[in-house]
This record gives structure tokens, C-alpha cells and sequence, in this order.
């Protein structure tokens, strides 16, 4: 190791990135030429020779029971091969969850590739049609022919549970999470305030639609799934338990993702459709989703209903926190099981320390699109619950909201901080590192906050409706157990790094190339970064919940330093110098400051230990290694939103005229990068809070399945995101100090949003609930015309 | 179905003779018969610009159009923006100002930046922000793209005074 050997998972404070040859420099990205040239290759891109095309037929009915499938005509269409329905595949399972141990309860609320009796929300699949050509398929679709019986419709999970199917409620699950006496806490409360929250139905909508194409060689019994992302390897994992197949005969392959922000990646109906389909075919079969089939099943997010209520002593201190959660599931589980309602009872108290806290989501089926994790899943929730509550807290004790946060934050010396829940098999957080308090002095000095509340105040003299927010929030990262990596070393020098990671347009690629070019000595550029190819490398841990950087990114650590003690082992012996005194600069084992001394490249001892050198003496040929980073931690980064907005009185327009993010990622890898992902999910957050909407009618009738209709920002919403990067606080627990920067930019979007509005409306607690558009915000307004 | 068209491509400067039924929209000709898939599809109902390409001087979206209505008429689309291996100063400034991330939206931005910066060299940031706000990007927040597209425009007019 070269930063001393870590004892306990235990690191010593990583240096700077100004001591540093590339890692924490803001260099640009080996990943862009071929995307700025036209030579990427997405899933739509990718043709085998002789592929079928999949188009799937889809419940136009809520929720029915299915009486009959015609497919008699679109069968008989020239270039038509088949039109499958779940009587084809009565065998499959259901897409199974990712983790099954946390199956326990839910397994029946999973999705059939194919509706199988019932249909439960509109976009649900019903059949598969084949065809020689993509508009063939299409049009056979359309010719097959449904015939369903109407069922009761619930869209609301605040509404009595229905029917999952005869005899089987809609509430799947209750979950809870709890510590400390909350009834004493309640008991002994100055002021106690209710609150009755709702964040909207919004999700990722990458601009690449899904597409999966299956591909099978039957000569050596190998299926192959193309167009994959987020998760190859342990997508390939189900798959095998899905089809009973082994490991090393189902492979994943990823090539570049159009984004993915947690919705992309899962394993859904259609991509074991064209797998079993590829299989039974003996031909290549292609999907590719169009946007309407994009926005009615792929996964959806957010929509929670919230009764929190919080305790406080008379100083605003916070005594405890209960909420009870409404969950809307959409039609199934899908593959995170109930991960979403539990991240957001498990990050509910946030930065602030809190004796006692008792939650309980009800998890409860709607006939609407499912939902799962969507970028900071849970966090982007309960920070927007948090948030509120703090603000009606300030507003009910006459105090300062940035005061009330003061008062209650974490402290530097309560760190590690840990919340233990008393339900057993819930993991407890420990809060590695950090200064919360310190990260908002910063952050509210430099978005001059001071100065700014004396110009609003001359603002709204002069009749603007102006105002600002906050929030703050922890994140998580990095959660282990493992990763690994290869690495080699070519003969002319170039480095090939292999890992199980996945890109989703982050900068995966340059990020693992400056770690290990980092620790390894040579050029960022001259390292080609292989992701989520699971014939190359047997484990891997994807793309999510920000732990590419951390987890991937210690195991490229690791290899890099393995592979750079053996080449200064080999030179040490080739240069006649002692080990100790060589250094690798540019890819050329050097005395450490002897530039013009004797020199070898890292290619050239490549050359010298290929298989069958003399210099080996029976150690492993080759200039190469394997290695793999274990952990049992979380990382947790923090962060500060501030925002300001100004409210049309007309129109009912919100304009943020100011954001900023301050966010302590420990060390950064590369900064350009962070802040490219801390204002992208600052502006998807924006979308959520103010914009972003999956309405559904009475019915059930999804009516935002256009992007007309979903409402994503345009350069025209989106302010100039201001960022504050902190590395006050690397984790003691990574050997690079890395904490996860992928949803700092999102997570308290919606919570700093709703705040500002209230102050714009000179209405503490008018907020209620996500997104704030321009009709709920005139609603608003009548209703103070009125007062 | 309806009868293929025989009908050409002109995608820059190189000519495509392909046979198309008279419904294939554009894009998906100028993807699957021309095998330029450079250009992405993003919504197929024209408004998220991931498909901009120009024709004839003019970006327009490529999803909202039949191939045989470009018959004989002059495309461009990203894959004709460098110079061999010269970048197109806008696609350089691309990289060097991270304007991009999963690059999925990048080649309609491209175009469609192109396209406004040959039509008006000196074209204004407010104008600019017109223009580009007609186009969908999800990962960047846009943030870079407006200064990777300032940075062009700054850079092509230093080398047009000099």
C-alpha cells in the first residue's frame, strides 16, 4: 500500500489532490471522443445478422381480469414469426427481486413477463410479438386483439387498500423503523407539530429509452443479454436464477447508456422476453422501447404520502419524530423489493441529532406504473419531510429556520455517529466523518446569505414575491462488501483496466483511469476502462446508489498498487537500484528525481517477464494483477441546498433565480466530474420539485405519457447552479478517502424548493407537496387574495 | 404494406441510394439503411431534439419527418462535423467543458448549436439560450452545454477577426 498499510479499516487522511499527479484533478474525459463524433454505441445501435424484432402489446385497462388474446390476425401478418402470451411462458418466473433475502412477504406482488390472468396498470405487457422488421412488429401489435373484464381501480395510496388479486390486499407490507422512547419524547414536548406531506410521482427519464437484445449460440449453449447497464453483474446473477442457468452460461453485456439514474438497468419483463425468445428462436431478438412505452412502465418514483409529526423542546430542539408513510408502490414489486420506503425511514432524521424517532410505511399497490428507486431513492423524500418539518417548527416558535437547523445538527465531536433501530435485520448507520455545522457556515457565507435576506427585504417592499431555502441532508455511499479489478499491463505500455462497474454516462471511465493511474504512474489517457462485461471479470457491483466511485474505485486502487510494487520489484532488479528509491513517473520506473538516469518503461518490463522469462524465477509472469477491496462500511457525504425564487403573482411562475450546492465528498476524484453530477441532479431535482409530474386519472389513465406532458426543465428553467465542493471530511474508511458524489445534487432539491416558495408567499407551511406548479402556487395566491 | 421507394441520401456529401417504404420517418433511414447511427432517437413526437440534424441549412428534427421527403436533399449530421481527425472547434469545446455526460442528447445539441452559430456568427447569449432551450438533456442540466457553446462561438469569432 502506498499510503501505509490500512489497520482496522482504519485509513490515515489521504493528501491533496495538489499532491497528487491526477487523482482530484479536474482533468476532461477519455470517454468523450467517440460521443461527440457520432461513434457511440447505445443499445438502439447494436444489430446482430438476423434478428427478430420484439414489440410488446400492452393493457390499455387499469386493472381486469384478461378474458381473451386474438392474435389470430396479427399472426397470419407477412414477417410476422410469433405472438407470444403468458401461456408461452407459463414456466418463467416472475422478474425476481435482486436481494432475495428481503423477499420475505412480497414474493406474490412480483411481475410477470406477461400479465398472467389479471392486468394491473395501463402499459402492463400482455403479449410479446416477433417480426423480421421493427414497423412489422408495430403494426402486428396492433392487430391483436384484447378482450378485458374491468376490475375496481385504486391510484391512491392514501385511499383503503383493494385488491391484489381475489382474497389478497393491496397493502403488501408495513415496515418500521424505530429508536428511543418516542412516547416520552411526545410526552414531554413544548410544541408538537402535524404535518400532512405528499411528494409527487416522478422518475429518471433518460433520453435514451430502454432496449435489451437477446442473443443465443447454441453451439456453445451461451445466452447473452446486449443493451444491459447499472448492474450487469448482478442483473446476471438473477437471470441465472430466473432461467436455472449457471453463471458461465448467461453473460451481460454493457455498451454505452444513454442515463440511467437508478431506473435503467433493472431487470424487466421485456429483457427476459427477448432472452427466453433468442433461446427458443435459435435468432438474435431486439426491443427497443419508444417513449410512450418509456413513461408508462418504466420504473416510477417518489410518490409518498407523509403524516410526520415532530416534538420539540422550547428552544426548537428536536425531542422526536414519528411518521407514518404511505407508499405508492405502482402495480408490483419490481427487482429493489421494498428498498425505497426503507431508505426513506432509514435517512429520515438526516443531519440532526434526534432521541427518538418511530416510522412505519404502508406499502401499498396501485393500479399505476411500478415504482423503484429513482437517483437519491428515499433521500429526495425524507429530506423534503425533514425539511418541513424544521420550517414549521421555526414558524411555530417565532425562530430563524437557519437557527432552528443550528440548534440541531449533528456535531463534529458526535461523530462517528451512530443509529442503532431496534427492528432487527435493520442495518444501523454510522456516520463516518464530517463537520455538518462547519459545511453550513460555509455554505451560507458563500452564498451571502446575510446580505441576501437585506435585499429581499427591499425587494418585497417593492412588491416582488421573493424568498429563500434550505436544506440539509446526509447521503450514502460506498456500502460495501466488495469489489475487484484487473489490471494489465500491454508490451507497448498501454494499460488495460477490467472491472465489474458499470457507466451510465458519469464518467465511470475516467474516474477509474485516474485512480489507477494514480497509484500506477502513468498517463490517465493511456488506461482503457472495461465496464459491465461479465464474461471478462466474474463480480462486479455495477453503477448505484453512488458506490461506483468508492467501491470499484478502491479495488482499482488496490490492483494498481499490486501491479506497481511488482514492476518496481522487476526494475529494481533490471536498474540495479534499491526498490526504495524507485518512483514510476509517465509510465517509466525511475530514480525517485533522476530524471536522466537509468530508466526502463512499464511496458518494456512487460516485455521482460512475459510467460517463459528467465528474470521470473518462479514468480507469475506478466505485468498484471488482480485485487480486490473489501469493506464492511457506508460512507456518508452531507450537503447543504440553498436556493432562491421568485414567484409570479399572475402566472404563478416560479423562477430560481439562485441554487447552490455544498457538498463534502471526503476527496474528490475529479471535480469537473462531481460538479457535472451535482448540478445535473440538481436540475432532475428541480424537475421533480417544481415540474415533473406522472398524473394519473380516476381510472388510472396515465395522461403524461408524452414528454409534452412530463414536464423535464429546458435551459430556459435552470438557473446557474452554484457548487461548493468541500473535502473537509474524507472517509476514515476508504484508503482514498472517496465519498460518493452522484445524488448530492438531487437529494434536497425538493425540501430547499418548497421553503423558498414559503418565504416568496410569506406563508410558512403552504408547501404541502411536490411539484409546486404554477396551478397549485395560484391556488395558493387566491387563497391569500381571499384572507 | 405500401410499396418501397427507391429514393437517395445525400448524408455529408456522401450519397445513400436506399429503398424505403414511404412511412419510414427519416431518422430511422438515416440510422438502420444508412448505418449512420450517430443521430439518436429520443421521443419520436419532436420534442426532446435528440435526432436534430440539419437539411438543407436548417436543423429540424429528424423523427418528425419521412425519408423520402429528404430524397435528394443535402444532410448533415454529426458524424460530418470533424475535419478527419480535426475536431469541429464546438465539439472540442464539448470536452473541454464536460458538456457532456452520457452523450446520448449530445449529437442533437451538436447540430443544433451548429446550426445557429453558421447562421449567426455573432449570435447572443440570450438567443443562444433560446435556440438550445428547444432541446432535452438529462444528466448535465445543461450548465456546460451553454458554456461549451458560448466558448465555440467566443473562439470561431477571435478566428474570423483575425
Amino acid at each position: 500500500m502506498t499510503q501505509g498499510a490500512a489497520t482496522d479499516d482504519h485509513y490515515p487522511s489521504p493528501p491533496p489532490s495538489s499532491a497528487r499527479r491526477v487523482l482530484g484533478h479536474a482533468v476532461t474525459r477519455i470517454e468523450d471522443l467517440p460521443l461527440v463524433t457520432g461513434y457511440g454505441r447505445y443499445a438502439g445501435d447494436i444489430n446482430f445478422a438476423h434478428q427478430l424484432h420484439m414489440r410488446i402489446v400492452r393493457s390499455n385497462k387499469a386493472h381486469g381480469k384478461i378474458i381473451s388474446i386474438d392474435a389470430s390476425a396479427a399472426t397470419k401478418m407477412p414477417g410476422v414469426v410469433a405472438v407470444w402470451t403468458n401461456d408461452d411462458i407459463a414456466d418463467l418466473s416472475p422478474i425476481d427481486f435482486r436481494a432475495d433475502k428481503n423477499a420475505t412477504g412480497i414474493r406474490e406482488f412480483r411481475q410477470p413477463a406477461l400479465a398472467n390472468t389479471y392486468v394491473r396498470y395501463i402499459g402492463d405487457p400482455v403479449a410479446a410479438v416477433f417480426a423480421e422488421d421493427p414497423y412489422v412488429a408495430e403494426d402486428a401489435a396492433e392487430q391483436v386483439v384484447l378482450e378485458i373484464e374491468e376490475l375496481p381501480v385504486v391510484v391512491s395510496a392514501s385511499d383503503p387498500p383493494g385488491e391484489f388479486e381475489p382474497g389478497r390486499s393491496s397493502e403488501a407490507i408495513v415496515l418500521h423503523h424505530s429508536f428511543g422512547d418516542i412516547d416520552a419524547a411526545f410526552r414531554n414536548a413544548h410544541a408538537v407539530i402535524e404535518l400532512d406531506l405528499k411528494t409527487g410521482r416522478h422518475s429518471g427519464v433518460p433520453l435514451e429509452t430502454r432496449g435489451a437484445i437477446g442473443v443465443y449460440d447454441a453451439a456453445k449453449d451461451l445466452l447473452e443479454l446486449h443493451g444491459a447497464a447499472k448492474i450487469p453483474h448482478r442483473n446476471r446473477e438473477t437471470l441465472c436464477r430466473m432461467l436455472n442457468r449457471g453463471p458461465s452460461s448467461l453473460h451481460v453485456h454493457e455498451s454505452h447508456v444513454g442515463g440511467g439514474f437508478g431506473i435503467r438497468g433493472e431487470l424487466y419483463p421485456e429483457d427476459l422476453l427477448v432472452l427466453v425468445a433468442a433461446m427458443r428462436f435459435k435468432r438474435p431478438v431486439k426491443w427497443i422501447e419508444d417513449r410512450h412505452e418509456h413513461l408508462m412502465c418504466a420504473n416510477q418514483g417518489r410518490e409518498q404520502r407523509h403524516l410526520a409529526r415532530i416534538a420539540v423542546d422550547k428552544d426548537g430542539r428536536i425531542l422526536g419524530i414519528e411518521d407514518e408513510i404511505f407508499h405508492d408502490q405502482g402495480a408490483y414489486i419490481r427487482t429493489h423489493g421494498v428498498n425505497v420506503p426503507n431508505r426513506t425511514m432509514c435517512m429520515m432524521t438526516g443531519a440532526y441529532h434526534v432521541p427518538a424517532y418511530w416510522a412505519k410505511a404502508r406499502v401499498r399497490l396501485t393500479n399505476k406504473t411500478p415504482a423503484a428507486t429513482y437517483r437519491a431513492p428515499g433521500r429526495y423524500e425524507s429530506t423534503f419531510v425533514r425539511s418541513r418539518l424544521m420550517d414549521a417548527v421555526a414558524a411555530k416558535l417565532g425562530l430563524d429556520p437557519v437557527e432552528v437547523r443550528r440548534r440541531n445538527l449533528i456535531t463534529a465531536d458526535q461523530l462517528p455517529y451512530v443509529i442503532a433501530f431496534n427492528e432487527p435485520g435493520v442495518e444501523e448507520l454510522e456516520f463516518d466523518s464530517g463537520d455538518y455545522p462547519a459545511l453550513l457556515e460555509k455554505a451560507l457565507k458563500a452564498f451571502r446569505w446575510d446580505e441576501l435576506q437585506a435585499d429581499m427585504k427591499h425587494r418585497r417592499a417593492a412588491g416582488e414575491l421573493v424568498g429563500a431555502g434550505i436544506a440539509i441532508f446526509m447521503e450514502e455511499s460506498g456500502r460495501g462488501p466488495s469489489d475487484n479489478a484487473k489490471i494489465k499491463v500491454d508490451p507497448d505500455g498501454a494499460v488495460e483496466l477490467i472491472t465489474g462497474g458499470a457507466s451510465l454516462g458519469q464518467g465511470f471511465e475516467t474516474s477509474m483511469a485516474q485512480i489507477c493511474a494514480e497509484a500506477l504512474g502513468v498517463d490517465y489517457r493511456r488506461v482503457r476502462v472495461i465496464h459491465g462485461q461479465t464474461d471478462l471479470i466474474d463480480h462486479g457491483i455495477g453503477a448505484h446508489a453512488a458506490r461506483a466511485t468508492v467501491l470499484t474505485g478502491g479495488a482499482v486502487h488496490v490492483t494498481a498498487t499490486m501491479v506497481r510494487a511488482k514492476a518496481i520489484e522487476f526494475a529494481a532488479e533490471l536498474l540495479q537500484t534499491p526498490a526504495a528509491e524507485l518512483d514510476i513517473v509517465d509510465g517509466t520506473v525511475m530514480r525517485r528525481g533522476d530524471e536522466g538516469g537509468p530508466s526502463i518503461s512499464l511496458g518494456d518490463i512487460a516485455k521482460r517477464i512475459a510467460p517463459g522469462s528467465k528474470l521470473l524465477r518462479g514468480r507469475d509472469p506478466q505485468l498484471a494483477a488482480h485485487g480486490w477491496y473489501n469493506t464492511d462500511h457506508t460512507v456518508f457525504p452531507y450537503g447543504v441546498h440553498l436556493a432562491v425564487v421568485r414567484v409570479d403573482r399572475e402566472t404563478g411562475k416560479i423562477a430560481v433565480e439562485r441554487f447552490m450546492v455544498a457538498y463534502d465528498v471526503g476527496r474528490a476524484v475529479n471535480p469537473l466530474l462531481i460538479e457535472g453530477q451535482l448540478v445535473g441532479g440538481c436540475v432532475q431535482g428541480l424537475g421533480g420539485a417544481l415540474s415533473e409530474e406522472f398524473v394519473y386519472d380516476e381510472t388510472g389513465e396515465p395522461l403524461s405519457a408524452t414528454l409534452a406532458d412530463y414536464l423535464m426543465p429546458t435551459l430556459h428553467e435552470v438557473p446557474d447552479v452554484e457548487v461548493l465542493l468541500t473535502e473537509d471530511a474524507p472517509s476514515p474508511h476508504h484508503p482514498l478517502g472517496l465519498k460518493g458524489a452522484g445524488e448530492g445534487g438531487i437529494n434536497g432539491a425538493g425540501g430547499v424548493i418548497a421553503s423558498a416558495i414559503d418565504d416568496a408567499l410569506g406563508m410558512p407551511g403552504a408547501i404541502t407537496r411536490l411539484p409546486v406548479t404554477p396551478q397549485r402556487v395560484r391556488e395558493l395566491l387566491r387563497k391569500t387574495a381571499q384572507q | 404494406m405500401s410499396d418501397k421507394v427507391d429514393i437517395t441520401l445525400t448524408i455529408n456529401g456522401r450519397a445513400h441510394a436506399i429503398r424505403v417504404e414511404p412511412r419510414k420517418t427519416l431518422v430511422d433511414a438515416i440510422r438502420e439503411d444508412c448505418g449512420q447511427t450517430g443521430t439518436h432517437i429520443g421521443c419520436e413526437h419532436g420534442v426532446c431534439g435528440t435526432c436534430t440534424i440539419i437539411l438543407d441549412g436548417e436543423a429540424i428534427r429528424a423523427c418528425l419527418m419521412f425519408a423520402i421527403q429528404a430524397d435528394g436533399r443535402q444532410i448533415r449530421t454529426v458524424e460530418g462535423l470533424a475535419d478527419g481527425e480535426t475536431l469541429s472547434p464546438l465539439q472540442q469545446a464539448f470536452i473541454d467543458h464536460h458538456g457532456l455526460q452520457c452523450g446520448f442528447c449530445t449529437p442533437g445539441f451538436l447540430m443544433l448549436a451548429t446550426n445557429a452559430l453558421e447562421h449567426n456568427p455573432n449570435i447572443g447569449d440570450d438567443e443562444l439560450l433560446d435556440v438550445l432551450s428547444s432541446n432535452l438533456c438529462r444528466c448535465t442540466g445543461y450548465q456546460n452545454i451553454i458554456k461549451a457553446v458560448r466558448a465555440a462561438r467566443d473562439q470561431m469569432r477571435g478566428q474570423a477577426a483575425r
